[in-house]
């Protein structure tokens, strides 16, 4: 069967490209921060040795649309293109193409409706930056093949974040069924508090540093059911209207297991939103020998 | 009044070059073609296979004419939708960051529970 390699979390912020490539005058004075820590949550990846990473992030209304939008879809396609146009000109993300590993799309697809997860699939899906955002983090040289799925944190009607976490403790369970020999890594990205296009936007840290702190403690220490008790789809409105990407987070968390302490946690507190970046390894940090 | 078609019109702006610049050059102009030709096209269907009920109503047609996010806002239009495009049509007339802060700012009289966005 197929190992679980790493479980990792994470903000994606599509400036980071742009904030770590400037240099001189147009090289943000929080750059080199930010870099750093990013290097060290990169280094986190590249020990687990994964051969194929699960991707988990939500289109921001590139290729799904409201006339036929999936709450949960898998992509299952040899490869995947990457960002659009609109995050070329806002955030100067570049072109990409990765790609697919269809044997495990296959399995999480079959095995995902046979656990009750109606599942949609693409065939032939454009990734955007929720996805590209942790490949440049995270492992730049985009040379592993992914399989992508994405979740509905944008277009209500929202599934429950219950229905999140279930899907994540789900898609654990069916990595470490897949026939395979291969190393797995599942990666997935959403968001602290968030405010877009709202009133509490671009501020000089994130709209609720409240929520953010305690958001960070629920992960950080597997608090899957103290988390469930306190986040609602009606909760997530207050810290930031765009917070309900906080699901991904929540998915993420199903993923690492109730009770799990990630082996990685570090935030970095930017204006407009925190940072926030997570690792687990589900069976044991790689290099320090489990028997010792 | 409809959410949808306007969250259509922003989206269907938003992802065209040409539009963006021909929305910010002539908004009017922009709203008046797009709700003619475009607002009852199904976007993965033929050009053919069109819907036939669309359309905005007067307040929806004169906030989009006068790029009036504030009120775009205020009915309900998805927020990241309204953000990105305006983005991509006045940040390049001002400092860094400058727009999106202004942006926010002229919401500033706002208070939760914020408009419903769903369709």
């Amino acid at each position: 069967m197929a190992e679980l390699a790493a479980v990792i979390a994470s903000t994606h912020h599509p400036f980071y490209h742009r904030a770590s490539t400037a240099t001189g005058a147009d090289r943000p004075p929080f750059a080199d921060e930010w870099v750093a820590k990013i290097e060290r949550f990169r280094e986190t990846l590249t020990r687990a040795e994964p051969d194929v990473l699960v991707m988990v992030g939500s289109d921001h209304f590139h290729q799904l649309w409201l006339d036929n939008m999936p709450q949960f879809l898998v992509g299952k396609a040899p490869f995947f293109d990457a960002n659009f146009y609109n995050e070329e000109r806002e955030f100067g993300l570049p072109r990409m193409t990765l790609r697919g590993e269809e044997d495990l799309a296959a399995h999480l697809l079959r095995d995902g409706l046979d656990r009750d997860f109606d599942l949609a699939f693409s065939n032939e899906l454009r990734i955007d930056h929720s996805i590209t955002c942790p490949i440049i983090t995270l492992r730049p040289q985009a040379d592993l093949p992914i399989v992508p799925v994405y979740t509905n944190i944008f277009a209500p009607p929202l599934p429950q974040p219950r229905r999140f976490v279930a899907l994540g403790k789900a898609i654990r369970e069916m990595v470490e069924s897949w026939e395979s020999d291969k190393r797995v890594a599942v990666i997935g990205t959403g968001h602290l508090s968030l405010e877009l296009g709202g009133p509490r936007q671009f501020g000089e840290h994130g709209p609720d540093p409240e929520f953010d702190r305690r958001a960070v403690e629920w992960i950080a220490s597997g608090d899957v059911e103290g988390c469930l008790a306190e986040v609602s789809l009606d909760s997530l409105h207050a810290p930031g209207n765009a917070t309900h990407g906080f699901m991904d987070f929540m998915l993420m968390m199903g993923v690492a297991g109730e009770g799990a302490k990630a082996d990685h946690v570090d935030t970095l507190d930017l204006f407009h939103t925190m940072e926030a970046y997570f690792t687990w390894y589900p069976n044991g940090v790689p290099g320090e020998a489990a028997s010792a | 009044m409809s959410r949808y078609l306007l969250d259509k019109f922003l989206y269907t702006v938003d992802r065209d070059p040409e539009l963006v610049e021909r929305y910010r050059e002539d908004p009017a102009g922009t709203v008046a073609w797009w709700e003619a030709e475009m607002a009852n096209r199904i976007l993965n269907c033929t050009a053919d296979e069109r819907s036939t009920w669309l359309a905005f109503t007067e307040d929806e047609r004169r906030a989009l004419r006068q790029h009036d996010h504030v009120t775009l806002f205020q009915m309900g239009a998805h927020p990241f939708l309204t953000l990105t495009l305006f983005i991509a049509m006045f940040e390049r007339d001002h400092g860094p960051l400058e727009y999106q802060k202004a942006y926010g700012q002229a919401m500033a009289h706002l208070s939760l529970p914020y408009p419903d966005i769903s369709t």
